[in-house]
């Protein structure tokens, strides 16, 4: 039979995030509000819950589980969990932690890759420009993803609507943009 | 008295009507906000998501310059930009550490302690109080207020007084002679971000939400974000697909139905920009009896 140990570690994912989120993880209870307030529930491979179980465990195979998974992306940040934890725990925010250290440690999970590129794509967009451009955005988005017949049929009314530009406006100060970019990046550890 | 104005990317695009129906009602009672010089795109969800520091950086920026140029208070209509507005002002004010770290990043020194005004806060602010003598019409609509996720939560940046049934929005609407509904989806999450990489998500989230407006009896919904417009309005094909109903309730910003008792004309609120017809609203209209 297989016998569980806990080990502990200084290093653990647990420890990471409260250095981090200044966030205590070990007061989670259990109670399971974030996730039955979640409403991503149904799509998440983790419940928001379990993700923090798995944390208070501190064991390296869980935590490698979470930071592959797909819940960490599909969080939509509307804090739910939140709202309804009666321990606070701000689960959004470690959530945001945990994408940018599966990125950084390429543990993107595979069915997340499309909101990958679109939150890339959105970068990538404001860089240029310091404000956002759908078309912009679009096009560079379909280039990523080879989604290139999505979304074309709105493209026509859109446009028609009013509710396309076709030229980006730029920002006047767009170097003070990029240069807040290239500062952040290099302090993140290259996260982008 | 100078209102500082962000109207933020979707507002000035995929949301004009928006703007357009914002800036009508506040000219209409005589206020001119003036917008931000040099603005700059607060970030959205994909700073949070890939970038911690960026995601303060950037909206840290706008609150900066906007205080460079003697504003008190600014103006940020969208449910989004507010949420990251304010939460990077959350983070600067209350931890003395991120506060120098965000002016070593924009080599310049600001407070951070700008007024933010939601369009909630403004509306009731300064709106609600002058209302009364510019209302010409009554709505013969039956109404749910929609808010979503930004505006309700978390309660650090939120102004609502109620988390799970908030009634700002019906309070701001009350004097149109709408009737407003009761229902339980007002501030569940509409997909926001997910809506186009994730398109099935959204579909879902937003189809559960039109869905019990309808069931509660509602004839229209209204909307204070642009993301929940997109979502529930330019959606609703997939929505349609996803909950095998054919709904066409329309999805309004709260400023368009203010506009519309007001008496502003619907082209000038940007009514006939919706891809969900708006009419059936439009002729609800009832001339107020003097």
């Amino acid at each position: 039979m297989h016998k569980m140990t806990i080990q502990k570690y200084p290093d653990c994912l647990r420890l990471q995030v409260e250095q981090a989120t200044k966030i205590n993880i070990t007061e989670c209870y259990q109670c399971g509000k974030c996730t039955a307030g979640c409403p991503l529930n149904g799509d998440m491979d983790i419940m928001p819950n379990q993700i923090l179980r798995m944390m208070q465990l501190e064991l390296p195979n869980y935590e490698n589980k979470i930071l592959k998974s797909l819940s960490i992306w599909l969080c939509l940040n509307c804090d739910m969990c939140y709202s309804r934890c009666p321990q606070e725990i701000k689960l959004s925010e470690i959530m945001d932690f945990f994408r940018q250290k599966s990125l950084r440690e390429n543990k993107v999970n595979p069915k997340a890759k499309d909101i990958l590129k679109f939150n890339q794509s959105f970068l990538e967009n404001i860089e240029k420009n310091g404000k956002m451009n759908e078309i912009g955005l679009t096009i560079n988005y379909k280039l990523k993803t080879f989604n290139l017949i999505q979304d074309v049929r709105h493209a026509p009314s859109m446009f028609f609507k009013g509710k396309l530009r076709l030229f980006p406006h730029k920002v006047q100060n767009i170097k003070e943009i990029k240069r807040l970019f290239r500062k952040t990046i290099s302090n993140e550890g290259g996260s982008k | 008295m100078k209102i500082g104005y962000y109207p933020g990317c979707s507002l000035e695009s995929s949301s004009k009507e928006y703007s357009k129906s914002l800036l009508a009602v506040a000219e209409k009672c005589g206020i001119i906000p003036e917008e931000i010089k040099g603005w700059s795109c607060c970030g959205a969800s994909a700073a949070h998501n890939l970038n911690h520091d960026l995601a303060i950086v950037l909206p840290a920026r706008t609150l900066a310059i906007a205080e460079e140029q003697g504003f008190t208070e600014i103006l940020v209509p969208c449910a989004a930009c507010y949420r990251r507005l304010a939460a990077a002002q959350y983070e600067v004010t209350t931890n003395e550490e991120t506060h120098k770290k965000v002016e070593s990043y924009l080599e310049l020194k600001f407070s951070g302690k700008i007024k933010i005004l939601s369009v909630i806060e403004f509306l009731q602010k300064y709106i609600s109080p002058v209302a009364d003598q510019y209302i010409v019409n009554n709505l013969n609509q039956k109404i749910a207020c929609y808010y979503g996720c930004l505006l309700a939560r978390p309660k650090e940046t939120s102004t609502l007084k109620r988390t799970e049934d908030p009634l700002e929005m019906e309070s701001v609407l009350e004097k149109t002679g709408a009737k407003l509904i009761n229902w339980a989806f007002k501030t569940e999450c509409c997909g926001a971000s997910l809506s186009v990489s994730s398109t099935a998500i959204v579909a879902k989230l937003s189809g559960k939400i039109i869905e019990n407006a309808v069931a509660s009896g509602a004839e229209s919904i209204v909307v204070a974000c642009p993301m929940c417009h997109m979502n529930l309005d330019m959606r609703r094909p997939e929505i349609k697909k996803q909950i095998k109903k054919d709904l066409d309730i329309p999805v309004l910003f709260i400023t368009q139905v203010l506009g519309l008792s007001m008496g502003i004309p619907a082209d000038k609120l940007g009514l006939n920009n919706h891809f969900v017809s708006t009419k059936k609203v439009i002729s609800s209209i009832v001339k107020k009896e003097a």
